[in-house]
Order: structure tokens, then sequence, then C-alpha cells
């Protein structure tokens, strides 16, 4: 499944420099599904260059927009990161909607259980029981696909129905305030919080505008290197790679394909639930249905964009962060722009940077490659 | 006891008209992962063949010009797919998956920019959808028990694309099954390095596939916003793209269980209306939300090698690289 996802440089070293697949051909990508973008714009009846303008204002322009953009940010990285390590371990987790959705109830439920404790001691319980809700959701279709060998990508599609279902049930008939209309439960106490960015940084005397950016932010950043340690500093996180690489060589190494499945999708699961922190107990302070709003499909696009690795998966997420802000309030301004343009862009990334990654891949590894060595001549001639 | 029996007929009404775009979409993934082709992008195909449907029938007055745009449509995105899948060997899941966000998008925005009603078609008149079959003899054989009331509620009045349905499971099974396009089809989702040795093109007969896959999701698409509603809204497939292709699996990529397992998450869903709020003997009422999620559940279930087992064309989701 993760054919060429960990980018081809690592199977066939000295045939490109590496910024070539590493930062090269992802910008064309992008550079191709913006073009497309920007005829759907231009086909609207709007010009793309003055949208563009006033998207990258909005997300980036004043400190209030770059509060918005990193809280779109914070989310993005952790189903971004949720979706990379299944992928080193050769998995498809398209259920990250699913697991952020759990991993909200997880995280909804210590709001409304812990009333009265202090924000830290709420905070460290949101995080673990979100990450064991997400986990849970996730175990599921891992053990599955290890045990059973259901393919992972039509269970995980159907847990998001099936979690979407169960939320649903549990917000109109169980968790819901009574008297209410809506399907929310009631608010959290306000001293269970996850402080927002601008109270934290208040605290040691640093003014920034007041956003939903909140201290999930730092658990987000925090996560990407305890991930990069994991992945590429730990037996285990070896273990995990070995098997995405080739099954069969983890298997003669004494390397159980079956346990590390369940072990990467466990943590791809715990991550996505993280989610629920940011959503949950830092910006909506009380549990609703379909908070998630597809970041969990996001989140392949962004491990499809950062190449499964950390600091790409940051700079990734943040483009769809500002893409996120930015589209949004464009449709404020524009009469025939509505949110859902956002949509269309994101749509063109995933389908640039993901299925059509090897559209420029001919013509700009023949511009690039490197003179042959001794006996490597035949090999690179395959496709041109 | 004549009560409960027009209670039935209604129902079953209800499920094949429920159904339709179910059978519709699950075939059109049939020819696609038959040949070896997975399509999770039923969804956005059939959103966008709403989309155009309702956008062109609206414009013109004229559903079968709409039906003519939703395929059109369809099998543009089917192209795309194609393009990233057959020809440059991308990852289907991953293409399916943009072409459902993309649509999701592009059709509210085209909608809303074009229409200016929030997302949504103009409602059409009766004149600019998809016509309903009226069959001969209805007053004469009303009276006659049985007979009467099923012909009545379930064969008169049938929307057209309901009959082309019944044509399509009808035509796939022989396709699939008594002709050189099915065997062949059949081979390339199980063996392309056999079928290419054999002289034969496997990206043709891919593109093939996915173009038929285009055309049917198209019809699915014109059905729900030009045969059983009338006009586009906002998510109108929700789900159903992803309901299709757990039928078609649930269905074991065979033609007549994949109808069965249609016409039982159909099922389902007309008597999950019919429920809600209803209070059974023994179990008492059982939300709703239990018995939607049902059709996911059994899929799953089945995948799982608990109910059956489900062997998926051995190729299916594989690029074929010749040199490999």
């Amino acid at each position: 499944m993760a054919r060429g996802m960990a980018g081809k440089g690592f199977g066939m070293p000295g045939e490109v420099p590496g910024w070539v697949n590493y930062a090269l051909l992802p910008l064309l990508n992008l550079l191709a599904a913006f073009v497309l973008s920007g005829l759907v714009i231009l086909v609207i009846g709007e010009n793309p260059l003055d949208v563009l303008a006033l998207m990258v204002t909005e997300a980036v322009g004043y400190p209030e927009a770059i509060g918005y953009t990193l809280y779109y940010t914070t989310s993005y990285i952790f189903t971004g990161l949720a979706v990379a390590v299944a992928f080193h371990c050769g998995l498809f987790n398209i259920g990250g909607e699913g697991q952020a959705y759990m991993g909200g109830l997880g995280a909804g439920l210590v709001g409304l259980a812990m009333t009265g404790w202090p924000w830290p001691v709420v905070a460290v319980a949101a995080v673990l029981v979100s990450a064991l809700f997400g986990a849970a959701w996730a175990w599921i279709p891992g053990w599955l696909q290890a045990r059973r060998g259901s393919h992972i990508v039509i269970t995980t599609i159907m847990f998001n129905f099936i979690a979407a279902s169960i939320m649903t049930y549990l917000l109109v008939d169980v968790l819901i305030k009574p008297g209410q209309q809506s399907p929310e439960t009631r608010e959290f106490d306000p001293g269970t919080w996850l402080p927002s960015m601008d109270r934290a940084l208040g605290w040691i005397g640093i003014e920034v505008a007041p956003s939903p950016l909140n201290l999930s932010f730092a658990w987000a950043l925090a996560c990407c290197a305890l991930f990069y340690l994991f992945l590429w500093r730990t037996r285990w996180g070896y273990e995990i790679r070995t098997v995405g690489q080739n099954e069969r060589a983890a298997v003669y190494a004494g390397i159980s394909p079956s346990r590390n499945i369940v072990l990467a999708m466990l943590i791809s699961g715990a991550l996505a639930g993280f989610v629920g922190v940011n959503e949950i107990l830092g910006v909506q302070h009380r549990l609703l249905l379909n908070f998630t709003g597809g970041v969990g499909f996001v989140g392949i696009a962004v491990a499809l964009m950062g190449r499964n690795h950390p600091l790409g998966i940051i700079l990734a997420a943040l483009l769809f962060g500002m893409l996120a802000q930015g589209g949004g309030q464009v449709s404020f301004e524009y009469p025939t722009v509505n949110r859902e343009l956002v949509m269309v862009i994101q749509g063109l990334v995933i389908l640039f940077a993901g299925a059509l990654e090897n559209l420029f891949k001919p013509q700009v590894e023949a511009l690039f490659r490197r003179p042959p060595k001794k006996n490597e001549g035949t090999r690179n001639e395959g496709r041109a | 006891m004549d009560e409960v029996f027009l209670a039935v007929i209604l129902l079953v009404d209800a499920t094949i008209r429920v159904a339709t775009p179910l059978v519709l979409a699950a075939f059109a993934a049939l020819y696609g992962e038959r040949a070896g082709v997975v399509d999770i992008g039923l969804e956005g195909k059939m959103l966008a063949g709403a989309f155009f449907a309702a956008a062109v029938a609206s414009s013109t007055g004229n559903p079968w010009l709409g039906l003519l745009a939703a395929v059109a449509a369809s099998v543009a995105l089917s192209l795309v797919h194609g393009f990233a899948c057959i020809t440059h060997n991308g990852n289907q899941v991953v293409s399916g998956m943009a072409i459902n966000i993309l649509v999701a998008g592009l059709a509210p925005t085209l909608a809303y920019a074009w229409f200016h009603q929030g997302g949504q078609t103009p409602l059409l008149p009766a004149s600019a959808r998809l016509p309903q079959i009226h069959l001969p003899g209805v007053e004469a054989l009303s009276p006659i028990p049985i007979v009467g009331p099923i012909y009545r509620e379930i064969f008169d009045d049938a929307n057209v694309l309901i009959w082309l349905t019944v044509l399509v499971v009808v035509a796939t099974q022989w396709v699939l099954t008594r002709t050189r396009f099915g065997l062949r089809l059949r081979a390339v989702g199980e063996s392309p390095a056999a079928v290419d040795t054999a002289g034969i093109s496997v990206t043709k007969l891919r593109y093939q596939a996915v173009i038929i896959t285009g055309v049917l999701t198209g019809v699915a698409g014109a059905y729900l916003s030009t045969a059983h509603g009338a006009g586009f809204v906002r998510d109108m497939t929700a789900g159903k793209g992803y309901l299709a292709l757990a039928a078609l699996i649930f269905g074991k990529w065979r033609p007549w269980p994949t109808l069965f397992a249609c016409l039982l998450f159909a099922f389902t869903d007309a008597v999950q209306v019919r429920l809600q709020g209803v209070p059974l003997p023994v179990v008492g009422v059982i939300p709703v939300q239990f018995i939607q999620m049902l059709p996911y559940v059994l899929t799953v279930l089945l995948l799982a090698g608990f109910v059956g087992k489900a062997v998926a064309p051995k190729a299916s989701g594989i690029p074929y690289v010749k040199e490999r």
C-alpha cells in the first residue's frame, strides 16, 4: 500500500539529489493543484490572484489570523502524524476521522467528569483518555488486519461511519444537556478548560492576540519530536518501519508483522485522538456533533505532502492550516465564494501530491539524474 | 390484514427506491474492482452526477440533458482516476479520496456561484425531472387481490431509471460471465500479467472498466437529484457511495449477491424510517443510529471472516507495471 510513500529515495539512492524528491516534486505538484484551483475560481467569476492575496493576508497577515491558522495546524499535525505512522508500517489509515471523533468523546467525558480539578490535571487526564479512546477505535481495524486479513482501508472507512452513528446516539439520547434542543453536552467548568495560548503566554508576560490557539499546539510539536525519536531512534520504530518496507524480510528478521501492525494502529489512533483535546477541551469546551469536520482526511494530505516525516508534516499542516483559515475568511469578502472552496483546493492538493505524485517525476528525474555510476547505467533507463 | 399487506408492499416499494442508487453505484464499482481498480471515489462521482444533472436540468428544463451531463461529469472524474491510477500507477485509495473531497467542495461551490441559493440548485418542476413509467392495465388489475396492489404500488409509476437499473443488473451478470469482454475484465483483476502475456492491453481494459464505472455512477447521481429528489442539495449522497462499496464487498464482488446486499441495506434504511420511536416487543425502542450503522457493522464482520469470507479480486488496488 505505502509503495513509494516514503520517497523512492530510500530504495534507490543516487538516482536524483534528495532535494528533488523532498522539495522540488512536492512543490511542483502543489503548484499544479493551485493552478487548477485558480481555474475553478476563474470559472465562478473571480480573479484567482486577488483571492489568493486575500487568502494569504487572512491566514498570516495579522496576529489574530496567525493564531487561527496555528489552531487549525494543531489538529492537522495530529492527524498527519497519525496517518504517517500507519504509512510507515505499510498501512493506510483512513479512519483518522472516526478516531479523532472518539478521542473527542474521551476528552469530553474527562471534561464533564473532572469539574473542580485544576486544569493541568484535567489536561493530562484528557490527553491520556483521548489517546485511549482513539487507540481503541483504531485497535479493532488493526487487529482485524493483522489477525484476520481484513482490508484496513475498508474497515477504517466503516469505523468512521460507526463512530458517527455512536456519537449521534450518545449526544442525542444520553449526554445531551437536559432541556436543550441541539445535541450538545453542557459546557465544562471553566476551571478545567485547556488555557488558550494568549492566556498561557500572558502568564510569562508575552502579549498575543486572542484566538482559539491553545496549549495543545505545544503538545502537537512535542508529539512531532516524540514521533521522530520513536520511529528512527527506538527498536519499536525500527520494527514498524521494517514491516512497512518489507513484511517478509521482517518475518525473517524475527519481527512479528501482526504485532507491529496492531502497535502502529494503536499509536495512529492515539495521535488522531488528540484532535479531541484541541477541539473539545481547548476550544469548544463541550462535546458536540461533527466537530472533526474532515481533519482525518486532511491528515492524509498532510502526511503525503510531508513525506511522512515530522518536519515535513509540520510544514504541510501549516499550509493546510493557512488554507483552512484563509479560505474560510475569503467567503466573507466575496459573495460568490463559499467555505467549500477550501475543500476544492484540499482535494486538488491530495490528487496532485498523492495520487499523481509521479506525474512530473520522469521529466524532473531526467533533468536532475546524476551521471550513472558503474553497473548502474542500465537500471535507470526503465521509464523514459 | 389488508392494511398489513399494503404496509409491506409500501415497504418493498420504498426499499426499491432507496436501493436504486446503491445498486447502480455498487455495480459501477463492480466493473472497476473486477478489473483491478479500487474505487472509493464513488461518493464523489455520484455527487458530481447529482449536481450536474440538477444544474443542467434546471437551466435547460430537460432532464435527459441533465442525465447526459451527469454521466459526462462522472466519466470525466473516472478518467482522472484512471489517469492517476492506471497511467501513472498512483495510489488508488488516495486518488478516490481526493475525488471525494474535491467534489464535496466543488459541487456546492459551483452551485453557490451559479444559482445563488446557498449551495443548492433551484427546485425542479415535474417537467424537468426524469419521468415515471405508467404501465397499462392498472385499473383493470386493481380489484384482483394481492396481484392488483403489487402491480399498482410497485411496478406502476416506477421511475425510468429504476427500470434501467434492472436492466443494468441483468446485463452485468451476462456481460461478466457470458462475454469475451467480461472474461478479460475478470482476468485483468486477478492476473494482469497473464492478460498482458496473451497480448491484450491491460491499460485499455482498465480504462474501459473505469469508464463504465463513471457512466453508472453518473446515472446514480442523476437518479438522486432528478428522479428521486427534485434538485441538488449539499452533501446529497450522504455516504451512499461508501455504502455501495460496503454492499459490493458484502456481495463478494458478484452481481446477484451484490444486488441482494444493496436491497438488504436499503431495506434496513426503509425500516429504520418507519421504526423511529416505535417500541418493539422484547427490545423496546431501538435507537435509529444502531439501525443506521448495521450495514457497516455487517460489512466489518464479513471482512473479518465471521460471516462467510470475502475474497477480493487478487490484483485489485495494485497498479500494473510491465517491467515488474
